[in-house]
């Protein structure tokens, strides 16, 4: 049993900005005074909305759920999500495989702070980009000598969730390696690639309909904030790759193999456009 | 591997109601679901958790195959004395979990 210090992030004021109540037209053109305390006021409310980053429209997930929720997911002690980060931790200490290590014999306890802010990353050993499940079971094949985690599974997510855990508050800080790039170009075509017996893209939903309702739920904009992320639906903590495969089989397309590369191209690509948002982990959804 | 966290104040005044909140990790599997072999998954949940202050049994609550995965409890208790909250959760499959913490009343 262990007690974690509140550092739930704090919501990010937003809202649509402002300017004026009215144009600054004929009206301000017979009175001098109210044109020049009109233009005061523009000047005013933008700079104060600039300052609260109010032009930034991105939402994540968080601000479009219901109070409870959100407190569910404020609340260290009442966020299931922490019991993953728990056992992660637990974890994270226990060696493992021929090598006998651990991963905090390497990386220390505690040692993973902004990792999962910026990941997908390039792996040194395979020159491919690697999610940060792929760098866990990357580091329990060749470090470990152990065997790799299956996907999905409470091991592979709690590790994930305890590293994740780590960066939460932190911006989301996509790596600027050029040897990504034409991994966030596919990422970004598959998102806006038309899919599946309902011949939907990515973007259809989450950019131009974002917000909108869905079989009366929120339409979220699809900003990876709080992954892995404990959904009330599944009853337990799941990886962004699942949460794909939900929307690709509400596509009624066929899901990529858990080890496709399509999922490290579409994270590369949703990192990128949620650069700056706060990391969220472990995230709480309806 | 038990996994739990509860959230109970560390201090209290006398005669003052106190919250206790205890989430646990727990699959709750109803019995009534099929497994990816077609054969259902046998019943797995938590029967019983029982609260007891300084030994004295002060909430209990049955559970039933309806309740999600990873309950979470939340009940209210008197504080009368300084000592020790067990917390203990019993069920299916030989399932045992217990928790301490301590409460200083005064």
């Amino acid at each position: 049993m262990k007690v974690y210090p509140d550092q739930a992030p704090k919501a990010r004021v937003e809202g649509p900005l402002l300017i004026g109540a009215r144009p600054l037209g004929s009206a301000s053109l017979r009175s001098g005074r109210r044109a020049a305390f009109g233009m005061l006021l523009v000047v005013f409310i933008t700079t104060f909305a600039l300052a609260q980053g109010a032009t930034d429209s991105r939402r994540s997930g968080y601000q479009d759920m219901g109070e409870a929720l959100q407190k569910m997911q404020d609340d260290d002690t009442a966020n299931p999500g922490m019991l993953f980060v728990q056992l992660g931790e637990q974890l994270f200490g226990q060696p493992a495989g021929a090598a006998n290590k651990s991963c905090a014999d390497c990386h220390g306890a505690g040692s993973m702070k902004g990792v999962a802010a910026r990941y997908p990353a390039i792996a040194k050993d395979t020159n491919e980009p690697v999610d940060l499940e792929g760098r866990i079971n990357l580091c329990r094949s060749a470090n470990q000598q152990a065997e790799t985690l299956a996907p999905e599974s409470r091991e592979l997510l709690s590790l994930e969730a305890y590293v994740a855990f780590q960066s939460r508050g932190q911006p989301i800080a996509p790596l600027s390696d050029p040897r990504l790039a034409p991994f966030r170009a596919q990422g970004a075509e598959i998102y806006r690639r038309r899919q599946g017996q309902l011949n939907l893209s990515c973007a259809i939903c989450h950019d131009d309909n974002a917000g909108k309702k869905l079989a009366g739920v929120t339409i979220p904009q699809a900003h990876p904030t709080g992954y892995p992320i404990y959904r009330l639906e599944w009853q337990a903590l799941g990886s962004l790759k699942r949460r794909l495969r939900n929307c690709l089989i509400g596509l009624r397309a066929e899901a990529y193999a858990y080890d496709a590369p399509e999922y490290v191209a579409l994270e590369l690509y949703l990192m990128d456009r949620a650069k700056g948002m706060a990391l969220e982990a472990p995230g709480v959804r309806p | 591997m038990t996994n739990v966290l509860i959230n109970a104040p560390k201090t209290a005044k006398p005669g003052e109601i106190v919250e206790i909140k205890a989430l646990i990790l727990h699959p709750m599997e109803t019995g009534f679901r099929p497994g990816t072999n077609g054969r259902i998954i046998p019943r797995n949940i938590i029967e019983r958790f029982t609260a007891t202050w300084n030994g004295a049994e002060i909430f209990r609550m049955e559970m039933s195959p309806a309740i999600a995965a990873n309950p979470f409890v939340s009940f209210f208790a008197v504080a009368t004395e300084s000592g020790t909250i067990g917390l203990r959760w019993t069920g299916d499959q030989g399932f045992l979990a217990e928790e301490h913490v301590a409460i200083t009343v005064g």
